[in-house]
């Protein structure tokens, strides 16, 4: 265990092991498949994560090694050493081409669902995920598992039918039409003692002319390596570094993987504290903390969308530290504090003392989040955040708002109020929360409070909306959270209309 | 919150019943050609094409400027970057440096003077595309920065247009509205629209022998491909073929867009004599090419107690952008749908296309229509708010009459009016009204959430409007197998096109549709074709196809009677088989004799569309042969503390008159819908002061996704409608005309913000796209707050 290091990247494809030996660090999974394979079915449409016609399916064990879990994500930000260990599924690899179609196909072409078809193996592949990790029914189910696919074309209804009518047509034979719950199958067992034999301990640490890709699985080897080279970039889920690539054409040219690092993938929860580590994925996050918080629910699915989340890890999100990062506002309002390591040492710090300024944090060359610590729920805890955004899904907050409150009789005991999109950083309001501490919670003190806003952010104008209605809804957000605490009734639209 | 509800659809004639049918006959509703292969990945797109030997990789060099004189260019750092081969600029275009489609002003690469930021300055073909993309950012351009206009209003003021303004008129609108018992003014905005095909431009242009060129083109419009390459490259149209299987949409971004893009991939292949690819990411595409143009349109109205309109006065401006491109006919559709389903008796629509510092903007579905149909609706909705009367009462008392009233602005009479029927049935089957009075008991008593609902027409012209493309050929050839290639100037972009085309190919030989391939466009085939757009596609390739069908029928029976010593019409084509006197015979059979016999089993077909008869320079006639209606209605619920808005019902009917495929044409009206329903909502193009396209991606430009359809959704197609005129099996076109039904959606959130004024009698000062921040803007005027 530790430092013996592997410098051929593995992973399964077609029922074969690829063996990569100079793997460049920040080629894609997209450009491997498209250029290198002529592989051309996983499509190109944005390159940054936004559209799905790129979507594959990675398939990896489950932490007893026992079974594969099946997450769909964007292949045109992942690089492809990220795949060691884990197989790759493509829209070719569901059905031959002669042959009969695999059951989320079938029920696309029954359907009609496709026009163009550009946007369809994508479709195909967010399906394929979904018919293999237990298909939802409801629609807003269905919408949130297609919210990381853009079809210009057929307006999703026929999509959406061929979501519910996928688990009703005959199968196959072949181990991917085998839906969720079905016995495992020779094949797919097959596939699971490969990955088994590739995930050896070493580390992977490949070498190439463009660069190396170091993916220790120590964290100890992890917080060496970092502290030696800290001019490594750390590579979580890659769902903005991705972006550094294919959209501004940056080198990155040594790429330090924490993704597989075990002891950073795990969640603990005690008595006290969710304590999330920096490689969770926000899939994985979602099934712990909304046990405690299911009023971030819809914050977390508009968070991104699916494939995103099965990418994306907290620890990136926060390290990232973009004023427009989701998670932020509701973790600082929820008190979360961080862990932080460099080397041997370690320190925790609270969530928004790690952001000083627009684009600047507080971690030091070769330090790195380890883990995240979220506060347990505590009785009567008022919580809520909301987010502002032009579409509903997979949006970029204009405004993000988070809310944590205690009302004792009457009086607010507690508050932490924290905001994203109005300022260089996520950010307390401050301000707002002296103006509502300890006083009675009523009406005219919220109203004085939305108006102390002001005083805690200036936001500015972009693409997104302008500064007036930043500042209006970041008022009327604060009213909002203090209308549905009370029970006045209002509701959102999203909820209303469900 | 309500409990989640089924899709309910209806679809016309999904089965055929008549057993002796063949498979895929008129009416059926078949599959999309390609649907095995899109959800296979086994389609191919232009760039899935086998690369060839020693390909080349291009990119553009863009300005950074909004309008600036090119004092001077540093290109050393591009050449000697890894990989380049070639680098081009203007002065390198060995025919003329020009690829506008209509007007010779739109620079294939930019001269001494850049007119937006983003427009193409030179290009470079290296080794890969990462090689070609990251060279071309090294460029060292010296600007000398020059005033830009920015926005339409602006240049309206400055008198800054691409093309002279133009007015239509009827009648005395000035006196008309004078006299009116009641007037209003006021002002229409709506933004523009990212067509957004999920596959980029693409083009690869590979040099063949003696100096030709044969290039691969994801274009509505090979034939207008293959005259730019030809002219750009200084040869002849017959030294350049142009081929497109399959576009990943296009929506009218990629009717006069592609030149640009081929002509480029050309010259560096003539040039490096090596095959070159020019395929632009998503930012380049959105920034370099065109979009649907923004509007502002004044309008000045007079009209009776009851709404009806007396006199009314239009004064449109649209971001026409850097050049005119196809804006002149955009526009020129825009006045023409002034009217939408309305007689307007006494009317001047002023046009003026405003030139700005912006990417120049070209066609996309509905192409001018739905903007102009955007500010006939708002004056609809603005008289009736002022009388205090429903809408959709005002919207029928001002319908085209059948007998009377039934000339439009541009003197066509119209003969096949049935908006009535189809708003009435609509009315009838959403409860528009109990549903209307139930809202506004449940405002009243919902101070932060407001509904609003609005049942909004479509009356949309089906032809261009350039008489001389209203043609269009087919090639069908027949093998000795029985077998069918199928040709068409027709271009597939998921419109499904190639099958409906196939399917009248099959009924008029009565054979299965497995039996015919469609074959890709292809300039060699068929020569000189028309764009694939302005809905025509299967009006105009369809006829011309049934026609090179019957020709090879013609011949077959002929053939037939001979063989058999029958009389012609003893001879009958039916499922496949072929009854001869007393003998039949298979389909395969007839032809192999056929063949044997020396019969040619290849046919040109030819069509163009009648009665149209339109003069350009008054702007009056019969542009249209027949117009396509539909209507929706919508009902939203908006957030007055954030603007978020949201549909939660929507009902559609439309006519596609006796449809060729109803899956497919509800396909086109579900999409459409969705489309226009982005259009007006979501979807928002954003400069910054510098002139930057800052919306250029879908992380910042925000189709809807599968979360925006409505939880109920009921969308029918009308029964038992057949096109009056003689078009292809009584069918209507279908690509652009749903796309506004998507205006009932915005008329929807404009009724939930007039819920938030006192004054019963306020319009809206709404703007589209609706995002949240414009609807709150609206709220609050609408509730006399003010901001800040």
């Amino acid at each position: 265990m530790g430092d013996a290091v592997n410098p051929t990247l593995r992973f399964l494809h077609d029922g074969n092991i690829v063996e990569i030996d100079h793997a460049a660090p920040t080629r894609t999974v997209l450009q491997w498949l498209r250029e290198d394979r002529m592989r051309c079915g996983t499509k190109e449409g944005c390159a940054e994560g936004d559209c799905g016609a790129c979507m594959v399916v990675v398939a990896s064990l489950n932490e007893e090694a026992t079974t594969l879990d099946y997450r769909a994500i964007n292949s045109c930000i992942q690089f492809l050493p990220t795949l060691h260990g884990k197989e790759l599924i493509t829209v070719e690899n569901l059905s031959p081409a002669a042959g009969p179609l695999h059951p989320v196909q079938q029920a696309l072409v029954d359907c009609h669902g496709s026009q163009c078809g550009f946007c369809t193996p994508g479709f195909v592949m967010t399906l394929f995920a979904m018919y293999k990790s237990g298909a939802p029914e409801a629609r807003s189910d269905i919408d949130d598992a297609l919210a990381g696919n853009l079809c210009r074309c057929t307006g999703y209804r026929p999509i959406i039918d061929a979501a519910r009518r996928m688990v009703t047509l005959e199968r196959p034979a072949g181990r991917h039409a085998q839906p969720h719950g079905a016995a495992t199958s020779d094949e797919e067992r097959s596939a699971i003692e490969t990955l088994r034999a590739l995930n050896d301990e070493r580390s992977l640490h490949t070498e190439s002319r463009k660069g190396t890709f170091a993916a220790p699985t120590d964290v100890d080897a992890f917080a060496r390596l970092y502290a030696a080279e800290p001019h490594r970039r750390i590579l979580a889920g890659g769902t903005d570094v991705g972006l550094w690539v294919t959209k501004d054409y940056r080198d990155i040219d040594d790429v330090l993987y924490i993704g597989n690092v075990e002891a950073l993938r795990d969640i603990a929860v005690t008595d006290t504290v969710i304590d999330v580590g920096a490689a969770v994925t926000f899939t994985e996050l979602m099934r712990v903390l909304l046990d405690d918080y299911p009023e971030l629910t819809d914050l977390f699915r508009r968070w991104a969308s699916p494939p995103i989340r099965n990418a994306a890890t907290l620890g990136g999100n926060i390290a990232n530290g973009s004023p427009i990062g989701d998670s932020m506002p509701a973790l600082i309002a929820l008190g979360t504090r961080v862990l932080l390591r460099h080397d041997h040492d370690t320190r925790e710090i609270d969530l928004e003392s790690l952001y000083i300024d627009y684009q600047v944090n507080d971690l030091q060359p070769g330090e790195f989040v380890k883990r995240i610590r979220i506060p347990r729920r505590r009785p009567d805890q008022l919580v809520a955040s909301y987010k502002l955004s032009k579409r509903f899904d997979q949006d970029i907050s204009a405004v993000c708002a988070a809310f944590s409150a205690q009302v004792e009789d009457g009086r607010t005991q507690h508050i932490r109020i924290a905001y994203g999109g109005v300022a260089g950083v996520p950010k307390r309001a401050l301000a707002t929360e002296a103006a509502l501490i300890d006083k009675s919670f009523d009406e005219a003190t919220v109203r004085a409070a939305m108006a102390v806003l002001d005083e805690d952010f200036s936001p500015l104008t972009d693409m997104r909306a302008s500064a007036d209605y930043r500042a209006t809804a970041t008022r009327n957000l604060l009213y909002r959270f203090f209308a549905e605490a009370t029970g006045l009734g209002a509701t959102d639209v999203y909820t209303y209309a469900r | 919150m309500r409990a989640e509800r089924e899709l309910e659809l209806r679809k016309a004639g999904d089965d055929a019943s008549d057993a002796s049918r063949v498979d895929g006959a008129v009416g059926t509703a078949t599959p999309h050609d390609s649907a095995v292969l899109h959800v296979n990945g086994r389609a191919t797109y232009t760039d899935d094409i086998p690369e060839p030997r020693g390909l080349l990789h291009a990119a553009f060099g863009v300005s950074t400027e909004a309008h600036a004189r090119i004092r001077g260019m540093d290109l050393s750092r591009v050449e000697a970057a890894p990989g380049v081969v070639a680098v081009i600029t203007a002065s390198d275009v060995p025919g003329p440096n020009n690829y506008g489609a209509v007007i010779a002003d739109d620079p294939i690469l930019a001269e001494d003077e850049v007119v937006y930021a983003g427009q193409p300055v030179f290009a470079v073909a290296a080794t890969t595309v990462d090689a070609a993309r990251r060279a071309a950012r090294l460029a060292d351009i010296d600007y000398e920065p020059l005033e830009a206009i920015l926005d339409p209003e602006t240049a309206l003021e400055r008198e800054s247009f691409v093309l002279p303004s133009t007015t239509l008129a009827r009648g005395d609108a000035d006196m008309a509205i004078a006299n009116a018992p009641h007037r209003l003014t006021g002002t229409a905005r709506v933004g523009g629209q990212d067509q957004f095909y999920l596959e980029g431009q693409i083009s690869i242009a590979i040099p063949r022998e003696g100096g030709d060129l044969f290039l691969y083109s994801s274009t509505q419009h090979p034939g207008e491909i293959q005259h730019s390459v030809a002219k750009a490259l200084g040869l002849a149209q017959k030294d350049v073929t142009v081929e497109c299987r399959r576009m990943g949409g296009a929506f009218g971004g990629k009717e006069s867009q592609p030149a640009l893009i081929a002509c480029t991939a050309a010259i560096l292949a003539q040039r490096t004599g090596r095959p070159v690819k020019l395929r632009l990411d998503r930012d380049a595409d959105m920034i370099i090419t065109g979009k649907r143009h923004d509007f502002v349109s004044h309008y000045e109205v007079g009209f009776d107690d009851t709404g009806r309109i007396l006199g009314i006065r239009y004064n449109h401006a649209s971001r026409c952008g850097a050049s005119a491109d196809l804006s002149g006919a955009v526009n020129d559709r825009a006045m023409f749908h002034s009217d939408n389903a309305y007689f307007l008796e006494h009317v001047a629509i002023d046009s003026h296309r405003c030139k700005t510092h912006t990417v120049s903007n070209t066609a996309f579905r509905g192409f001018g229509g739905p903007q102009g149909m955007f500010a006939c609706e708002q004056v609809v909705d603005d008289i009736a708010r002022h009388l205090g009367r429903d809408p959709l009462d005002v919207r029928r008392v001002n319908f085209y009459g059948t007998d009377s009233r039934n000339v439009t602005p541009y003197g066509q009479t119209i003969e096949d009016n049935i908006i009535a029927e189809i708003v009435d049935q609509l009315e009838a089957s959403t409860d528009y009204r109990d549903r209307r009075r139930e809202i506004e008991a449940w405002n009243a008593k919902s101070p932060v959430l407001k509904r609003g609902i609005a049942l909004t027409p479509v009356k949309f012209g089906i032809s261009f409007t350039a008489t001389h493309l209203n043609q269009a050929g087919a090639l069908v050839n027949v093998y000795t197998d029985g077998t069918v290639q199928l040709n068409h100037g027709g271009t597939e972009m998921g419109q499904g096109l190639f099958v409906k085309v196939a399917q009248v190919v099959a009924e008029t030989l009565q054979i299965d549709l497995s039996r015919i391939r469609c074959t890709a466009s292809d300039t060699s085939k068929v020569p000189n074709a028309s764009a694939t757009a302005a809905s025509a596609g299967s009006d105009l390739n369809g006829m011309a196809a049934r026609n090179a069908a019957e020709k090879i029928k013609r011949r077959l029976t002929g053939f037939a009677a001979q063989h058999y010593g029958c009389d012609e019409h003893e001879v009958r084509f039916d499922n496949n088989e072929v009854h001869v006197g007393g003998e039949t015979l298979s389909f395969a059979e007839l032809v192999h004799a056929a063949y044997m016999a020396r019969v040619s089993l290849s046919a040109q077909g030819f069509y163009k569309t009648p009665k149209i008869d339109y003069d350009k320079t008054t702007l009056t006639g019969r542009p249209f042969y027949y117009f396509a209606y539909g209507a929706a209605c919508t009902e939203v619920v908006i957030d007055t503390l954030t603007g978020e808005n949201r549909m939660t019902r929507v009902d559609i009917l439309h006519d596609c008159g006796r449809s060729l495929n109803p899956a497919v044409d509800l396909g086109q009206v579900e999409g459409g819908f969705i489309q226009g329903a982005g259009w007006l909502t979501t979807e928002e193009l954003w400069w910054n002061p510098r002139g930057d396209l800052k919306t250029h991606a879908p992380a910042t430009y925000k189709i809807p996704c599968a979360s925006d359809l409505p939880p109920d959704f009921r969308v029918t197609l009308l029964e038992s409608s057949e096109n009056r005129e003689d078009t292809i099996y009584k069918s209507k076109a279908v690509g652009e005309p749903p796309l506004m039904l998507g205006l009932s959606v915005f008329h929807a959130i404009r009724d939930a913000v007039a819920a938030c004024s006192a004054d019963p009698k306020h319009a809206p000062e709404l703007e589209a796209p609706a995002t949240p921040e414009h609807v709150l803007d609206a709220v609050m005027t609408a509730r006399g707050d003010t901001r800040v």
